[in-house]
């Protein structure tokens, strides 16, 4: 609770224009890389789901207006090479920091690793009993539970759907190594995990990333990259603690963000959410029909 | 334009009069029956006395007979006395059935009949007709002449409807007009290639008649003008004195209902009817599975208008046909559209893109032959030739893909089996537990929210 009127205080400092701090979360190649991932998931997934619900009235109607077939099949294709791309780089951009500042060790172990850690089921325990009145809110470090679950469907859904992907786009070429059947499971795995993907997405990581109540309509941290102090101490009062007590929170430090990428979050942002959310009306629409 | 009215009628003959629209033709609205009860004669309608009951049989000949030259003169001078009196009327003057009685002379004079080969008591006929006034003249009839025609005509669907008393359907003078009757060999009659759409679209491409008589099949006249047929006909390309026009296919003083085994739009005998044209084309089909089903009394396999369609056959080269037909072929075909749907190439062709493989990419069109024939396209013999049409780079493990695989069936491969399983529960399972998650946590946060509401005050205090 004390952390909470904390937040409070900070909330009411910053709102009256008091000297607010910042802390860089997400940095240039890490925002850089969300939005090109952003993109050419919405690309592929607006081009993707006619064919995938080719029984739907609007699915026609979809496809003739993005360009028929041939312009909508190039759009996907083109999202899913350039996204195909992003994942490539973030896997080479791991490895490489791993070996230029934070040691392997850190990549797989730690509070600023990506992969799952005890905590992280004793976080979903906790957080599940905060829900129901039953406890207080858990204390969450640098990355939550539901961060890495988000991390890691999308790192395996690009593997996934990348892979059958490719499978599809060149049948002749796979088909000199990989036996008949396969395409028609990559058939099936591609509209399935794609269609997890995109449900996943548009309504699970845009509550927890920007519609919960919290956040709503959006949070802009992924944009600008900067947390505001009391966000920190009040979402991930580990990693501040931590910060504080590694002495690296000056470190991590930085100017507000301008006006000019807030404006352009929300812009941009507002507008993804919007597509998603969309995309998940005709969903569920088709799917319950 | 205004409707033109039912005649009235005092004949008990006659009970039921149809009403004609406005876009009939002035020559199709025949007095259908009845006599008219004043002066005047009726110009239109030379039909359909006979099937009243009031023929005058005794006239009957075998055939048209042309008359000798002398009679033809006699015939013109008898007819010019008429021609007199009705050549002058007013057109305002009108029978007791409100039915112009004026005549146009020239046109008369050109047609088939007007040059002489026939007096106009020849079909008007009667003693009645001698007398002046024309006390209840009797309406026109073509049986004393055209026997053989007229009795033929009462075997068609029209002939038979009228007898059972729907007086919607086509008489003589519906098709071959009254007064400008025109041999069919004259582009300007009635029956000639270039006005058949037109003569028969009178009653078939009318929607109130169409609507009012229950006329079966609707509004063909319309669909057989945008089909092939009907625009090559209405084309400039040398295929327009070659496509069948309505009589073609449905016959003349032959046609019968398609239900009717006779009937040259038979179930049976549809292929035989296009054949006459696409004789090449019934002869790889007569070779197909579905052609031997046929030639094997099944008469539910598939002949041209299935796939084709009837009056709105089109051209197959459109990708909307390619694309639509398939509906055609998944209508019997039921479990092969719905794992057809599953590919690539049905959601494609789903969306209306004719690029991907349709159903006759794969199994051939007209040629269709099960697997188990090498003949087939799919036979293991030539399967890889059929998939290289569009995949040129496909080896033997390319087409050992099954653009029929039911995912949801063990026979069609346990790894595809369990995956589908697999991806299913994933899917549950996700959206399960996070559906929960979600619907907690908003459900918490608002809670939290409307509690720090209501504690505003408190915390400016603590400051």
């Amino acid at each position: 609770m004390a952390s909470q009127v904390q937040a409070g205080q900070a909330a009411a400092a910053g709102r009256h224009g008091a000297a607010q701090k910042y802390y860089e979360r997400f940095d240039r190649v890490d925002r850089v890389m969300h939005a090109f991932l952003m993109t050419t998931f919405i690309g592929c997934a607006v081009t993707g789901m006619p064919p995938l619900f080719s029984d739907h009235e609007w699915a026609a109607g979809l496809a003739r207006l993005l360009g028929g077939f041939d312009t909508a099949a190039l759009i996907h294709r083109i999202c899913a090479g350039v996204m195909i791309v992003v994942w490539l780089l973030h896997v080479v951009r791991l490895f490489t920091d791993a070996i230029r500042r934070t040691g392997f060790l850190a990549m797989v172990w730690g509070p600023s690793s990506m992969v799952p850690q005890p905590q992280d089921i004793i976080d979903i325990w906790l957080h599940f009993k905060w829900f129901v009145g039953k406890g207080p809110r858990p204390q969450f470090d640098r990355w939550t539970y539901w961060e890495k679950f988000d991390y890691w469907a999308v790192f395996w859904g690009m593997a996934i759907i990348g892979g059958s992907g490719l499978v599809l786009w060149f049948p002749a070429q796979f088909a000199l190594f990989v036996p008949g059947w396969f395409f028609n499971v990559a058939t099936v795995v591609h509209g399935e995990e794609a269609l997890l993907a995109v449900g996943f997405i548009f309504t699970i990581h845009f509550f927890n990333g920007h519609l919960r109540p919290e956040k709503f309509p959006m949070d802009t941290v992924i944009f600008t990259g900067r947390i505001p102090e009391h966000e920190l101490k009040d979402e991930r009062p580990n990693e501040y603690r931590r910060l504080v007590a590694e002495g690296r929170l000056d470190a991590v430090e930085t100017t507000a963000p301008t006006p000019w990428t807030l404006t352009f979050g929300y812009l941009v942002g507002g507008t993804a959410v919007i597509l998603g959310s969309l995309t998940v009306v005709i969903i569920v629409f088709s799917v319950i029909t | 334009m205004r409707p033109f009215l039912p005649l009235q009628s005092s004949a008990s003959a006659c009970t039921h009069q149809p009403v004609r629209g406005p876009g009939a033709r002035a020559g199709a609205v025949a007095i259908r029956a009845g006599k008219l009860t004043m002066i005047g004669v009726t110009i239109r309608g030379l039909a359909i006395a006979l099937l009243l009951g009031f023929a005058a049989t005794a006239f009957a000949k075998e055939a048209p007979v042309a008359k000798e030259p002398a009679a033809a003169k006699t015939a013109a001078v008898a007819s010019q006395k008429c021609i007199d009196c009705h050549s002058q009327a007013e057109p305002t003057d009108k029978s007791a059935a409100g039915k112009s009685v004026l005549l146009d002379p020239a046109k008369h004079a050109k047609s088939l009949h007007g040059s002489g080969k026939a007096a106009c008591v020849d079909c008007h006929a009667g003693e009645e007709m001698r007398k002046y006034p024309h006390k209840s003249p009797k309406p026109a009839q073509c049986e004393s002449c055209h026997a053989k025609a007229v009795k033929e005509y009462a075997s068609t669907i029209h002939g038979k409807a009228r007898a059972e008393g729907r007086m919607v359907a086509a008489t003589c003078s519906d098709c071959h007009g009254t007064h400008d009757i025109k041999p069919t060999s004259d582009d300007a009659a009635k029956t000639s290639r270039a006005n058949l759409e037109a003569t028969c679209g009178a009653c078939h491409g009318n929607e109130k008649i169409i609507r009012e008589g229950k006329i079966p099949g609707g509004n063909v006249s319309a669909l057989y003008h945008d089909s092939i047929h009907g625009r090559l006909l209405g084309g400039n390309t040398k295929a327009k004195d070659k496509v069948p026009v309505c009589t073609d296919c449905h016959g003349t003083h032959d046609m019968r209902p398609k239900r009717d085994p006779e009937s040259a739009v038979s179930r049976a005998n549809v292929p035989e009817t296009c054949g006459t044209c696409h004789g090449k084309v019934k002869k790889v089909w007569a070779g197909s599975q579905h052609g031997k089903l046929r030639a094997a009394t099944v008469l539910q396999a598939p002949g041209c208008t299935d796939c084709h369609g009837t009056h709105t056959i089109a051209d197959p080269k459109t990708p909307k046909w390619q694309v639509g037909v398939i509906k055609e072929c998944g209508g019997c075909h039921t479990e092969f559209i719905k794992t057809y749907r599953d590919t690539y190439h049905g959601q494609v062709t789903d969306l209306g893109f004719a690029r991907m493989a349709t159903c006759a990419s794969c199994h051939g069109a007209h040629e269709v032959l099960p697997k188990s024939n090498p003949q087939s396209k799919i036979s293991d013999q030539r399967i890889l030739a059929t998939c290289q049409a569009c995949h040129p780079k496909a080896n033997a493990n390319f087409v050992k893909f099954q653009p029929h695989a039911n995912k949801h069936k063990k026979e069609s491969g346990l790894i595809l089996y369990y995956t589908t399983k697999f991806m299913q529960l994933l899917l549950a399972g996700v959206f399960a537990f996070f559906g929960l998650h979600t619907i907690l946590w908003l459900y918490r946060s608002l809670a939290e929210m409307k509690a720090k509401r209501a504690r505003p005050a408190q915390e400016s205090e603590k400051h």
